[in-house]
């Protein structure tokens, strides 16, 4: 009987021994499946904001995905100002307004087109729309384009880099 | 017992094909804007009287085509490279030699009188930004016509217009193909140094460098595009580029509806090059599986006898 | 130690050692079909002939596809269908085949649900089968990845954003299965992995185990009828092969499943020769572009109804719904609280229930194409909601259903 219990504990112990084996296991196979440090290193990218042309919709690239830069014209920002969830949007750079963000619909990230003549983004997936400011107009996408971490560098963005602004902006809600 | 098995098939086959059909045919449908053919008529172009005085033709082209544009079969070499020439031009000047049979002769003709309207891309020049090849609007109508006589008299018969050169005249200087080797400044050669290779490559980036600020944004590779559209797309885009995509930056290039043909062809070459052997393995191939399909009936039937 | 004899032939050779007369009975001569079945129980068969013809097609691309975001696109369309001998073939069986495998899994599927092949002892049969369901979805979404494709590259941007959880935005998770941020080459490699060695073993390994869920209660029959294995197969035994209710798997039934081969195959080469346009989109056919989206991103067909589940509604209502209509089909056995175990045509309101549930998901399936505009969206809407419904309502429909 008690024979039989001390292998009962042994058969249990030596199991407990393989799952800690196996969770060790787990875990580098885990990391295996990380973004390599090479992908994360290149991270960042530059924009000079002084090249930009009012009205006119760039687009930059950053880890991959695209970056919607469109300098704010006069109209623009006067329509951004109407609304304070609109103006809370553009980056501020040497005086000028950008709007600066992700150009992936958040609904399920296809890239929206710009429309020069109604000054808006029209997803073709499913519909969604987003105005020059880069807030939600029209559903399924349940947010604004989201806006890459930057940091002001005199004329220059730094894109992936936090700077004050962009957390003040995720402090209130504004991206993710 | 009633046999049940056809009205279970009828069943199974009615909801497939119902799938198919919604899946297929009508969502393509609903998804993609139908333009039908319009033959190569080119209808909006006035008619066109042709003429033949061959020599007239030919002392009008060399005296108003020749600062721009070869015609190497008459020994009349470009006056500049295909790079600078795209560079100051936006695109380099075709040479003549196959233009005579490689558009359609109404199209050439009306080019000629003004390359922006008949190419339908008005929208892209005006005063500031002309058309790089001017109008010759100014010469009589039977000038014209001389110069497509005389560029019809050096061509090469239609009948010997191969697919890759109707895809090198109408398509070539802008659409690169390189599962054929082709690029926008010809077939790339084979270079014994990889020095001579990267420097052609250059070469090609700098020409594509020019196109690029000229159309808007680099035309496309069209090495699979036989299989990424499909051979009506590609004929009524050719025939007409606004039907499909209003405001597009790519010129209606006037080619007959033979040379589209051979277009075509030359694109399958480059994207479907199989064809031909999937059509002569696939009637095999049909033809083995019924025989396969009536041996296991038979086998069946024969296992089955004592089975009721 | 069991005792070894001089064998008498290569046969008993084999026999004192593997036991084959013993596997042969087990598995071919004395595993007992019913007489009563149809050609829709063929389906198991023409499962394993397009399974093969997917493996060994498979291993011929494997020669000369190249993994790599630079290589991959040229090495489908120019090495393989240009240069490779008969890549072409290869090529078009494997994207025919991973296709049609998924129409036949459904006529599979819905056989089982029809006649009540998931109950009385059978469950393991359905969940093994819901598993490999699961494990095709995978290997077929994973194989599509490989060509580096327009749609390649976009339904992996849009199927991997699923993970991010909607609001729950799990952007880590998301990066993590990819290895970056967005699709690149982290990620064609560990699909390429998945799809070449990891999916298929799981798949081997699950068809082992459907198989052998199938070997104790022995295949269902169209009338639902409780047979007597051992009563029955003794009278077959006995050569009155007329009067028995059940036949040998092999040659009896086996002819049978060939037949249906053979004339499933004529379908099945009509389409990878003369009409596989269906099976490859021709969006695909464009290399990957990460910053431009193609007008139209759907998935292929049999992944279109589930789909359609999640594209109505805002981001988190719709990967609830999606979530629940992946798992839901597992649960049937459970969900079905009636004792009988005969065709749907005999159950009252449950008959009403598989041809709504069918025709259901033949209209979310087709609105899944569609573009999401007017009264497309305003169907897919109706088609979502009373795929739901019906669920919900299938243990109380079957609950209150009369024993036959």
């Amino acid at each position: 009987m008690k024979n039989n219990n001390r292998r009962g504990f042994m058969g249990k112990a030596f199991g407990a021994v393989a799952a800690v084996g196996a969770v060790g296991s787990l875990y580098a196979m885990k990391k295996s499946w990380d973004p390599l440090p090479s992908v994360k290193a290149a991270g960042f990218t530059t924009l000079d904001m002084s090249i930009y042309e009012e009205g006119v919709m760039v687009t930059e690239k950053w880890r991959g995905k695209p970056i919607f830069v469109l300098k704010q014209s006069a109209e623009m920002l006067k329509k951004a100002k109407e609304n304070p969830r609109d103006i809370e949007r553009l980056v501020e750079v040497d005086g000028s307004h950008y709007m600066m963000c992700i150009g992936l619909c958040t609904h399920l990230g296809c890239i929206p087109a710009f429309r020069q003549d109604k000054n808006d983004f029209k997803c073709a997936c499913h519909g969604g729309e987003f105005d020059a400011s880069g807030m939600v107009q029209l559903v399924p996408p349940p947010r604004g384009f989201d806006i890459p971490p930057f940091k002001i560098d005199g004329t220059k963005l730094v894109l992936g880099e936090v700077g004050p602004e962009w957390q003040a902006m995720k402090d209130n809600g504004i991206t993710l | 017992m009633k046999n049940k098995e056809p009205l279970i098939l009828g069943v199974v086959v009615f909801f497939t094909l119902v799938t198919y059909y919604l899946v297929e045919p009508f969502a393509h449908h609903q998804m993609h804007k139908h333009v039908e053919s319009e033959g190569f008529e080119y209808a909006d172009i006035a008619k066109f009287t042709p003429t033949t005085n061959v020599a007239h033709g030919k002392e009008l082209v060399t005296s108003n085509c020749t600062a721009c544009h070869s015609i190497n079969v008459e020994n009349m070499p470009a006056p500049m490279d295909a790079v600078t020439s795209a560079a100051t031009y936006g695109v380099n000047p075709p040479d003549l030699s196959n233009a005579g049979v490689v558009y359609d002769a109404k199209y050439l003709a009306a080019f000629i009188a003004n390359p922006a309207k008949a190419a339908n891309v008005s929208h892209k020049f005006n005063d500031t930004r002309p058309h790089p090849m001017p109008s010759y609007n100014w010469m009589q109508a039977s000038e014209i016509s001389d110069m497509v006589a005389y560029l019809q008299s050096i061509a090469v018969k239609a009948k010997d217009l191969t697919p890759a050169m109707a895809y090198e005249n109408a398509c070539g200087r802008c659409h690169a193909v390189h599962y054929e080797k082709w690029t926008q400044l010809g077939t790339k050669p084979a270079f014994k140094h990889e020095k001579d290779g990267l420097a052609y490559d250059i070469k090609v980036m700098e020409y594509e460098d020019s196109i690029k600020a000229y159309m808007g944004k680099l035309p496309p590779d069209l090495s699979m595009y036989i299989r990424s559209r499909n051979e009506h797309f590609i004929s009524t885009l050719v025939e007409n580029p606004q039907n499909h995509l209003a405001g597009t930056a790519m010129p209606r290039v006037g080619v007959s509806a033979e040379t589209m043909e051979k277009v075509i062809e030359h694109l399958e070459d480059a994207g479907d090059a199989k064809r031909h052997e999937r059509e002569a393995v696939g009637k095999n191939v049909m033809i083995y599986i019924v025989i396969f399909a009536i041996f296991a009936l038979l086998w069946k039937k024969q296992v089955w006898r004592d089975l009721h | 130690m069991a005792h070894f004899t001089k064998a008498t032939s290569v046969k008993d050779w084999f026999n004192q050692r593997l036991a084959v007369e013993k596997v042969e009975k087990v598995m071919m001569s004395e595993y007992w079909i019913p007489k009563n079945i149809n050609f829709l129980w063929a389906m198991g068969m023409v499962l394993v002939i397009t399974f093969a013809m997917l493996l060994v097609s498979g291993i011929f691309l494997l020669m000369y596809y190249v993994p790599t975001v630079d290589g991959a696109f040229d090495s489908v369309n120019y090495t393989i269908m240009r240069e490779v001998d008969f890549g072409w073939l290869w090529r078009h069986v494997h994207g025919v085949a991973a296709s049609v495998v998924f129409l036949i899994i459904y006529i599979h599927m819905f056989t089982g649900i029809y006649y009540g092949s998931y109950k009385k002892g059978r469950e393991m049969i359905w969940i093994s089968g819901m598993l490999l369901f699961v494990a095709f979805s995978a290997e077929a979404f994973s194989g599509y990845m490989l060509p580096w494709g327009q749609m390649s590259y976009w339904a992996g941007m849009v199927i991997t954003n699923l993970f991010s959880g909607g609001s729950l935005h799990a952007d880590g998770l998301v990066e993590w299965i990819r290895g970056d941020y967005v699709p690149a080459q982290a990620f064609l490699g560990r699909f390429f992995m998945l799809h070449v060695l990891l999916i298929p073993l799981a798949i081997i390994g699950l068809i082992a185990l459907h198989f052998g869920a199938l070997r104790i209660p022995h295949v269902n029959n169209q009338d639902g009828e409780e047979i007597d294995f051992d009563v029955e197969s003794e009278k077959y035994l006995a050569g009155k092969k007329a009067e028995s209710k059940v036949m040998r798997f092999a040659n009896d039934f086996m002819a049978k499943d060939l037949m249906v081969v053979g004339i499933f195959l004529v379908f099945f080469f009509y389409l990878v020769f003369y009409n596989y346009g269906f099976a490859m989109d021709p969006v695909n056919f464009d290399p990957a572009d990460g910053l431009k989206t193609p007008a139209h991103i759907y998935p292929e067909w049999y992944f279109l109804w589930s789909y359609e589940i999640l594209r109505p509604f805002n981001i988190d209502l719709g990967l609830v719904l999606f979530a629940f209509a992946q798992v839901i089909f597992v649960l049937l056995p459970f969900l079905d609280r009636s004792p009988n175990s005969v065709p749907a045509n005999r159950r009252g309101l449950f008959g009403i229930w598989f041809w709504v549930m069918i025709v259901n998901l033949i209209v979310l399936t087709a609105m899944g194409k569609l573009p999401p505009e007017g009264i497309f969206s305003t169907i897919g809407l109706v088609s979502a909601i009373l795929f739901v419904v019906q669920w919900l309502a299938l243990p109380f429909i079957t609950k209150f259903e009369k024993k036959v």
